[in-house]
Order: structure tokens, then sequence, then C-alpha cells
């Protein structure tokens, strides 16, 4: 099996970001920036299917700014074969980096693409389902467990009401969630290896695709601010407060 | 042009969030379809005609729709969309599932998780865990939508005499995605995301034994029960209980967080309820912040107080 992991390069999800004070979006500069924790349970996984002999290749893809090399070198040193980088300054939407996945994955012909079911940046939860519908592949999100076996994979996928299985053909799309694995430690080895390791970088325009952005963002705005509230010393006064204050129970 | 909001339903009955996604659809247009995709469905197709302010049911009834596989639920919308400006669907694992599939297939850039409307063509969504609101127009001819289901009342489930026009069904995955089985959590509880009151838990209960003293105080206040990541990971609760950024989003009227710190993405999930009621040891923990009335303690103090001031 082939197998292509696309990651995000996001702001670190213990960064409590500030909106811009023109509004125009949100601070960046200085911030502290990682591999969107979903992709590093994206990796890990077909990390592990090539420790099981599952797999012959595992490709890492990430789009944006030249930085994400070293995002593509986290993954590679987690385990990954080789890296590519489509560079680009503009902030593309989800539907314009399924167009981009789409190109790539016709020339690597991979049998399998896992990733993150959501950018904890921009909240989508998009791109996997875009990009399966492109393809006109099956689509597994929110994955917790993947079984392969005669050219399928099942796939438990967490929903609302609690879990579900499917079966898909491949190829096909994962998105995966939290409980699918936790992600390894890259060692200080690992990590000189991966500086090895190839990694391929491509401008956006060698593929000639119209990605004028179809949504823009006309402000971004901090949310409301909650009212302060109080302390209460006991229980009696928590119940007598939500009772005559609050008049919720 | 209408809009049309695709009913999410387990064939039997449709789901709260449907009725909040009427809504959002109404304040686009007020001339409101709605689609059911499923199988021997028609007790859900039969309440959808009584919604209130809605004009059209399209029904679908199909064996390949029992389970809604958006592979063969996106082929359909695709074949009804041409009449509509506007799709949507909740926010919910449902929606989400769907509604980008579509959107490759029209080729539109869908708009996640709005909580508000400006125009038809403009909407509010949170990003960065709700630290930031969005503010974000479509020039898309067609609009796809995912709505979130606190940010938008229900729609009365009485007064409407919609019209019922059967569909035929379309090819879609070619059992290329077949459903195998699932595993539904079983709850006489009310549901997470509707509930009057969410009781939740987190990683300062310890074990799936404590979780219990929980619960009770839960069935005291008729209360739907959630989680943090954390609890859930470590295997406490399932993982259809947990809130936030990537769990459910819920606003009740009462939101009773026992043990939990307050990390942004649990916060993402819960910091539009009314009322929020914080208890932990920890005086120092985040939670406080968002809390109308917080309580430092040990909760395995505080649980049966609790619970016996409440039989009062
Ligand atoms: C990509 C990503 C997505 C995430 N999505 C979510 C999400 O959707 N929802 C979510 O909740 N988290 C999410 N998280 C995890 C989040 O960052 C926190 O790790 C998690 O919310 C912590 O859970 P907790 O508050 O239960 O545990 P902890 O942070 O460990 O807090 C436990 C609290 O319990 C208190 N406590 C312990 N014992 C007692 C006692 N006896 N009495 C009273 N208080 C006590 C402690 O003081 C502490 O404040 C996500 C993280 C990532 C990276
Ligand atoms: N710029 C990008 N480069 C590579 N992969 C991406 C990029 N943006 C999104 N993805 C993938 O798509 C997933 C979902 O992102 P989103 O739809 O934006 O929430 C992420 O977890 C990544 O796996």
């Amino acid at each position: 099996m082939k197998i292509l992991v696309a990651i995000k390069r996001v702001v670190d999800y213990n960064v409590k970001v500030r909106v811009k004070k023109d509004e125009s979006g949100v601070e960046t500069a200085n911030v502290k920036m990682s591999m969107n924790p979903f992709d590093e349970i994206a990796v890990e996984e077909a990390v592990r299917l090539q420790e099981a002999g599952q797999t012959e290749e595992l490709i890492i893809v990430s789009i944006g700014v030249k930085q994400c090399q070293e995002t593509i070198r986290t993954a590679l040193a987690m385990g990954a074969d080789r890296g590519i980088l489509v560079e680009t300054e503009d902030q593309l939407e989800p539907l314009a980096i399924a167009k981009i996945l789409r190109e790539i994955i016709n020339k690597e012909s991979p049998d399998l693409v896992i990733m993150g079911k959501q950018a904890i940046d921009d909240d989508s939860n998009q791109t996997g389902q875009l990009l399966a519908g492109i393809l006109g592949w099956p689509q597994g999100t929110f994955a917790s467990k993947l079984e392969f076996s005669d050219q399928r994979v099942a796939v438990t996928r967490e929903v609302d009401g609690g879990l579900e299985t499917l079966s898909l053909a491949l190829p096909a799309v994962i998105t995966v969630d939290l409980r699918l694995n936790e992600p390894r430690y890259v060692k200080l080895p690992n990590i000189m290896k991966a500086k090895k390791k190839p990694l391929e970088t491509i401008g956006l325009g060698e593929f000639g695709l119209d990605l004028s952005p179809r949504v823009t963002t006309l402000k971004v705005a901090p949310p409301p601010e909650r009212g302060g509230g109080v302390r209460v010393e006991s229980v009696e006064e928590l119940v007598d407060k939500l009772k005559n204050e609050a008049k919720v129970i | 042009m209408s809009v049309l909001v695709i009913a999410e339903h387990d064939n039997a009955e449709l789901k709260p969030a449907t009725l909040t996604t009427v809504t959002a659809a109404g304040e686009i247009d007020p001339s409101v379809a709605i689609l059911v995709a499923g199988f021997d469905c028609h007790a859900v197709a039969e309440s959808a005609t009584k919604i209130a302010g809605v004009a059209q049911i399209l029904v679908c009834d199909d064996a390949r729709y029992q389970h809604q596989l958006a592979e063969d639920v996106a082929a359909l919308v695709v074949a009804v969309a041409g009449e509509f400006s506007h799709i949507l669907a909740p926010a919910s694992t449902f929606g989400k599932n769907l509604i980008p599939r579509v959107g490759a297939m029209l080729d539109v850039s869908p708009i996640s998780d709005i909580v508000s409307i400006e125009s038809s063509d403009t909407f509010v969504r949170p990003v960065y865990a709700g630290n930031a609101m969005a503010t974000v127009k479509s020039s898309d001819d067609k609009k796809l939508i995912t709505a979130r289901a606190t940010a938008f009342a229900a729609a009365a489930t009485t007064g409407g005499s919609a019209s019922v026009s059967e569909l035929q069904p379309v090819d879609g995955s070619g059992g290329r995605s077949r459903f195998v089985g699932q595993e539904l959590t079983q709850s006489e509880r009310p549901e997470l995301t509707n509930a009057r009151v969410v009781v939740s838990g987190g990683r300062g209960l310890g074990s799936a034994e404590n979780f219990k003293l929980l619960e009770q105080l839960a069935d005291q206040l008729d209360a739907a029960v959630g989680a943090s990541r954390a609890a859930v990971d470590a295997g406490y609760v399932p993982n259809d209980y947990q809130v936030g950024q990537t769990g459910k989003v819920v606003a009740p009227e009462l939101y009773i967080a026992i043990g939990i710190s307050g990390a942004i993405q649990h916060l993402a999930g819960m910091k539009d309820s009314k009322v929020i009621v914080a208890i932990n040891k920890d005086e120092e923990a985040p939670i406080f912040q968002v809390a109308d009335y917080g309580l430092v303690a040990d909760l395995f103090d505080v649980l049966p107080k609790l619970s016996a001031a409440l039989e009062k």
C-alpha cells in the first residue's frame, strides 16, 4: 500500500490567539507554530501501518509557506519516507487545498490518503470530504480505528450518537479523530535522519489551477465576553443562588 | 429560488438539530424545503410536513439511504440541488460529513458551522476554537452551509402543512462504501446538545466508577452528561460525551463543570451556556474565568452534599 498524509502547519494548540486591532485576522507574528494535532495522529497511524509491514511508501504533503518544511521534517522524523511542499504565501480555503491535493494524488497514485478531521485554526472540517468528493473515492471521516483486508478498510467512526463502522474499498480518504492513536515523541537520532530524507518543493504556480477564493473574510472580531462571575463558599450557597438568583433549578 | 435543509434523522424521528437548521434557513429565505433521505422513513417525512414555515418535503425512501452514507446522500442532494440557492445541514457529524462532499461535486466552497446570518451571502462563524469570530462572504452562486444548532432557535414542530414529493434514488457509492455496524450510546437522559441542563465531568473524577456520582446528580436535575476530552480518553465515558472544539457544542440554561480545568478546547464547546457553574479544587483553574458561580472545593465532598441539597 502507498499512503499519502496531508499535514497543515497551524498556530500551536496551546496558544490563545488574539484578534488584530484592525480586525483583519488573528495575530500570528511570533506565535508558536506546530503540526495540526489531528495531522500528527494521521502521520502516526500511517507510520504504524508501515512498521506493521502494510506500507511500501509513506509520503507527506503540506501546502503553505516555506516554514512548512519544518513541519514536514517532523513527520519524516516520525517515520515517513519523503515529503512534498507545495509552496505558497496565499491563504487557501479547503476547496483549493483539495484541488491541489488531487493534482499530487493523480501523480503519486496512493491507495490511501489520511488527513486530520479538522484544522484547529480555521476549524473547517472540510478538506478530507472535499478531496474524497473530487476524486469520487469513498470517505471515512472521524476515524477512531482502521482495519485493512482484501483491498478494503473497515473504519470505525466517532459519530454524534456513538460509534459507526463502514467498510470502504481502496483507494479511499480517511480523516482521523482524537482516539485513533497517541502520536510518538520524535527522538533526536530520528530528527537527524529525517534531515537526509527527500523533500521536494513545488511552486503553486506549476499546477496552473484557478484557485481564486470563493469565500472571503470580511472581518475577524473577538468573541463576546462573558460577564465576571462570583465565588460561592458552600454547596448551600450555590444551590440558593441557582434557585433564587439565576432561577435555573 | 428557495432554501433546502437536509434532514438529520434515524428513520424514525427527526433530530432536534434539523429544527434549528430550519430556523437558520428561514432567516435566509422564507421559502424552505426539507430533504428526507432514508429507508422506511415515512414517519420522519410526516413529522417534517408539520414544521412551521416549511413549504415542501422531498422524500427519497430507499434501502440505500438506510444509514445515510455521505457518498449516497451527496449524489441525491446534487440531483435536486438545481432549484435551490442555499443548501443547509446541521453542523453535526452527519452534516459535516455530507456538506463538503456535495461541495466537491458542485464545485462550491462550503461554509462550516455558522452562528449568524448577515445577509444571503454573508455569515459569521467561529474560528480558532471560538477565540475569534470571522465574518465571511461567499461568491459561489450556490451556498452550502452547516449551521451550529446552539446558535438558532428550534422551529415549531406544529402549524406547518408542507406538500410532499417523492424522489427517485440516485447512484452513489455503488457498494464501494458499505455500512457494517454501529454502537450507539443508550441513555434515558436528554440528548447532550439539546438538554436544558448539562453536568460535565473531567479528569478530576478519576474513574468511570466515580462518574456514577455525577450521573446521579444529572438524574436529579434531568440533565445530560458531558465530559472533557481527558475523561473520554481515559475511558471514563464514551466518545460521544465529549464537549469542546472537536466534540459537541452545547449551550444549555445551566452547565455544571466538575473536575474540569477549562482548556480553550473545552471552553469552545460550552462558553455560550446561559449559566455556568464550576467546581474545582484548584482556585487558579481557567474554568473559573467563564463561571458565573465558582466553588473551590473537592468534588468528592461536593457531589454528595449537592445531591442531598437537591433532594430537599
Ligand atoms: C486537537 C485537540 C483537540 C481537543 N479537543 C478537546 C475537546 O473537544 N474537548 C475537551 O474537553 N478537550 C479537548 N482537548 C483537550 C484539552 O486541551 C484538555 O487537555 C482537556 O480539556 C483537559 O481535560 P480536563 O479538564 O478534564 O483535565 P485536566 O486539565 O487534567 O483538569 C482536571 C481538573 O480537575 C481538577 N480536580 C482534580 N481532582 C479534583 C477533585 N478531587 N475535586 C475537584 N477538582 C479536581 C483539577 O484541579 C483540574 O483543574 C483537545 C486537545 C487537542 C490538542
Ligand atoms: N494547507 C494544507 N496542507 C496540507 N494539508 C492540509 C492543509 N489544510 C488542510 N489540510 C488537511 O485537511 C485537514 C482538515 O482541514 P480543514 O478542512 O481545514 O479543517 C487537516 O487536518 C489536514 O490534514
